[in-house]
C-alpha cells in the first residue's frame, strides 16, 4: 500500500528547517541586504543614542536658534540643523528610532498575535466559531484602517502605548484573513487526517503540524507588518495624536515643526527620510523572505 | 448572476449595519465626552444636564443606537452637535471635492503605476527593471504626508508651479493627487509587471513571436489589453486605501473634502459627522468591492461568482 504524501509538504519542511539557508538567501539579494543592513543600523541607533550625540533629546540649546529664534540649518554643530526650539534635530531622529521600533515590535507583535488567533481558529474549527470569526473579519475589513486608527487615537488620550494599541486593534485584519484560508486549506489536507487516525489529538495537531507550515506566512506578513505599523505611527504623530512630545518621534517632529518647514525643510526632509528608510528596510527584506519562504511564489514578482 | 448581486447586496447591508453598530458602541464608549465639548469649560452642571438631555444622551446605549438606526434609514444623519447643520448636507457638499482628488489620484496611480509595470516586464531582469521595483517599494514605503509636504516645497514654494493649496483650478489638483497617488502608483507597478509577465509566458505569445509579428504588436496588441485588465479591475479596492489617506492629504493641502470634515470632527468629538463620514466611507469600500468583484468574470471568463 502507497501513501499519497503531498507534494509541497516536503517542499515546505526544508524551506524552513536550514535556518541558515534562509539567511543565506536572504544576504545574497542586495536589496534583502540592504534593507537588513539599514534595520540593524536603526536598531543601533536606538540603542547606542545616548553614546552617538553629545546632546539630549530635549535640551534647548541657547546657541540653537538664530538671534531672530529661527531654527539652525545642518552645521558642523548640529548636523542635522535645530528644530525650532532649538534642540538638536539629529539627537531628536536617533531618540525617534527608539519610538518607531518600540512601536513597530509592540504593536506589530500585538496585530500578528490576534490575527494568527482569529486566523487559525476560524481556519481550524470552522463552524460557527469560524463563521462569526470571519464574518467579525469582513466587518473589520469595511473599515478604513486609517481613518478608524486617527478616531480611536484622537478620542482616547494618546500615548506610546495607547498608540501602540491603536495600530494592533486596526492591522491584524490582513494577517487574519490570509492565515484562514492558509489554515482551512492545511486542515483538509490527507497528513492530518492520518495524524487524527493515529489518535493524535487537536493540541498536538494544532502546534505540531499547523502552526509549523504557517510559519512561513508568519514571518513574511510579520516582517511586512512593521513597515505599515512603523508608517501609521508616523501619519498618527504627525497628526499630533500618536506619540505626544516632547518624546521623540519621527512624525511628531514633523509635526512640531510643520510652521517652519517652508523655511527649514530640512525640518520635514530628515525625519521624513527616517520613516521612508525604515519602512522601505522593512518591506524589502519581507519581499525577500517572501521568495525564499515560499517556494511557489519563487520567480513572481 | 441576478441571485449572486441579491446575495451580496444583502451581505454588504449586514456588513454596513455591522459597522454602524461597532462605530456606534466605540464613540458610546470612548471617555470624550461630547456634551462638555459643546458646552464649553464654563458651562454649569446644570446647562450640561439640559443638554446632554436635548441631545438624547442621557438615554440608554440601545435606546440611542435604535433611535439612530430609524433616523439612517429614513436618510437622515443627524445633526452636527457643533455647527447645528445636517451631517448629510456637509457630507454631500464636501463629498465632490473628495470624489474629484480620488479621480486624479486613480489617474496619476495608473498613468505612473502601468507604465513602470510595463516596461519593468518587458526588461524583465535587466538593471531598469530592478530600479523601477525598488521605485515602486518607494512609493509603498513613502508616508503620504512627508510625499506631500515635500511635492509642496519643491513644486509650490521653490519652483511655483502649482498653488500651495486650496481648490479650484486643475493646478490646485495635481500635488493632492499625486500625493494620494503615489501609493497605489507603487502596488499597481509591480501587479502590472507581474500580469504582464504572466501574459508573456502564455502560448499564444509563443505562437505570435513564431508568426514573426514585429515585437511592438506583439507587445501592444497582444499581450498589453490582456494584461492590463486584470489590474485594472482592481481599482474597486483602492477606495478603502483613499478613505484614510484623503484625511492626511486633505490636511496637508486644504482640500475641502469630507476627509477634512472627518478630521476637524474627530478633534471635537462631533459624533454625528464621524458616525456619518465612518458610514459614507464604508459603504464606499463595500461597494468598492462589490465592484472588483462583479467586474472580474467579464475580464478573465475563467473566473466563476459564487
Amino acid at each position: 500500500m502507497t501513501i499519497p504524501i503531498s507534494p509541497d509538504v516536503g517542499a515546505a519542511a526544508t524551506a524552513i528547517r536550514p535556518r541558515t539557508g534562509v539567511w543565506r538567501a536572504l544576504l545574497r539579494r542586495r536589496l534583502a541586504l540592504l534593507g537588513l543592513l539599514v534595520i540593524v543600523a536603526t536598531i543601533g541607533a536606538a540603542i547606542l543614542a545616548p553614546w552617538l550625540t553629545p546632546y539630549d533629546p530635549n535640551e534647548q540649546m541657547f546657541d540653537g536658534l538664530t538671534l531672530e529664534g529661527a531654527p539652525l540649518p545642518p552645521s558642523a554643530q548640529f548636523w542635522l540643523g535645530t528644530d525650532l526650539l532649538g534642540r538638536d534635530l539629529a539627537t531628536r531622529i536617533l531618540y525617534g528610532a527608539r519610538t518607531s521600533l518600540i512601536i513597530g515590535i509592540v504593536a506589530n507583535g500585538a496585530a500578528l498575535l490576534i490575527g494568527t488567533l482569529v486566523g487559525v481558529t476560524a481556519g481550524f474549527f470552522r463552524g460557527w466559531i469560524g463563521g462569526v470569526l470571519m464574518r467579525f473579519t469582513d466587518l473589520m475589513m469595511a473599515f478604513p484602517a486609517l481613518l478608524l486608527a486617527i478616531c480611536l487615537a484622537a478620542i482616547l488620550q494618546p500615548s506610546l502605548w495607547i498608540v501602540a494599541l491603536v495600530i494592533a486593534l486596526v492591522n491584524w485584519v490582513q494577517t487574519a484573513r490570509v492565515l484562514y484560508t492558509e489554515t482551512s486549506s492545511l486542515a483538509e489536507r490527507e497528513f492530518i487526517d492520518a495524524e487524527r487516525t493515529l489518535g493524535a489529538g487537536t493540541p498536538r495537531i494544532l502546534f505540531r503540524h499547523i502552526l509549523p507550515h504557517l510559519l512561513p506566512t508568519i514571518i513574511v506578513w510579520g516582517t511586512l507588518g512593521i513597515s505599515t505599523t512603523v508608517l501609521l505611527e508616523a501619519t498618527l504623530s504627525y497628526l499630533g495624536i500618536g506619540v505626544q512630545p516632547p518624546t521623540a518621534s519621527w512624525g511628531n517632529i514633523i509635526f512640531e515643526n510643520q510652521t517652519y518647514f517652508q523655511a527649514a525643510p530640512w525640518l520635514v526632509f530628515f525625519p521624513g527620510a527616517a520613516i521612508l528608510a525604515l519602512a522601505l528596510a522593512f518591506n524589502l527584506v519581507g519581499d525577500a523572505l517572501r521568495d525564499v519562504l515560499d517556494p511557489t511564489q519563487r520567480g513572481q514578482a | 448572476m441576478i441571485a449572486y448581486l441579491g446575495r451580496r447586496l444583502v451581505q454588504s447591508a449586514l456588513i454596513l449595519l455591522g459597522v454602524s453598530i461597532i462605530t456606534f458602541a466605540l464613540l458610546y464608549l470612548l471617555p470624550a465626552d461630547p456634551v462638555r465639548q459643546i458646552a464649553g469649560r464654563s458651562a454649569t452642571p446644570e446647562t450640561v444636564e439640559n443638554i446632554r438631555r436635548q441631545l438624547g444622551l442621557d438615554q440608554p446605549f440601545f435606546v440611542q443606537y435604535w433611535r439612530y438606526l430609524l433616523n439612517l434609514l429614513s436618510g437622515d444623519l443627524g445633526r452636527s452637535y457643533i455647527q447645528r447643520s445636517q451631517v448629510s448636507e456637509l457630507i454631500v457638499s464636501r463629498l465632490p471635492a473628495s470624489l474629484l482628488l480620488m479621480l486624479g489620484a486613480i489617474a496619476c496611480e495608473l498613468a505612473i503605476g502601468l507604465t513602470m509595470g510595463i516596461v519593468a516586464a518587458v526588461k524583465r531582469g535587466s538593471a531598469t527593471d530592478q530600479a523601477l521595483m525598488v521605485g515602486s517599494f518607494v512609493g509603498v514605503s513613502a508616508p503620504q504626508f512627508v510625499v506631500g509636504l515635500l511635492l509642496l516645497y519643491v513644486f509650490a514654494v521653490r519652483l511655483g508651479w502649482f498653488p500651495i493649496g486650496g481648490y479650484g483650478t486643475w493646478r490646485h489638483l495635481v500635488l493632492p493627487s499625486l500625493t494620494l497617488g503615489v501609493l497605489g502608483a507603487g502596488w499597481y507597478s509591480r501587479m502590472m509587471r507581474s500580469s504582464m509577465i504572466d501574459v508573456l509566458r502564455q502560448d499564444y505569445m509563443r505562437t505570435a513571436r513564431a508568426k514573426g509579428l514585429a515585437r511592438g504588436t506583439i507587445l501592444f496588441r497582444h499581450a498589453l489589453p490582456n494584461a492590463i485588465l486584470p489590474v485594472i479591475a482592481m481599482i474597486g479596492i483602492d477606495v478603502g486605501i483613499f478613505m484614510g489617506g484623503i484625511v492626511v492629504v486633505e490636511s496637508v493641502f486644504g482640500w475641502p473634502g469630507i476627509g477634512q470634515l472627518a478630521w476637524q470632527a474627530i478633534q471635537r468629538v462631533d459624533i454625528p459627522i464621524i458616525m456619518g463620514v465612518t458610514l459614507v466611507s464604508a459603504c464606499a469600500i463595500v461597494l468598492g468591492n462589490l465592484l472588483a468583484d462583479i467586474v472580474a468574470p467579464f475580464i478573465d471568463p475563467r473566473i466563476k461568482l459564487r
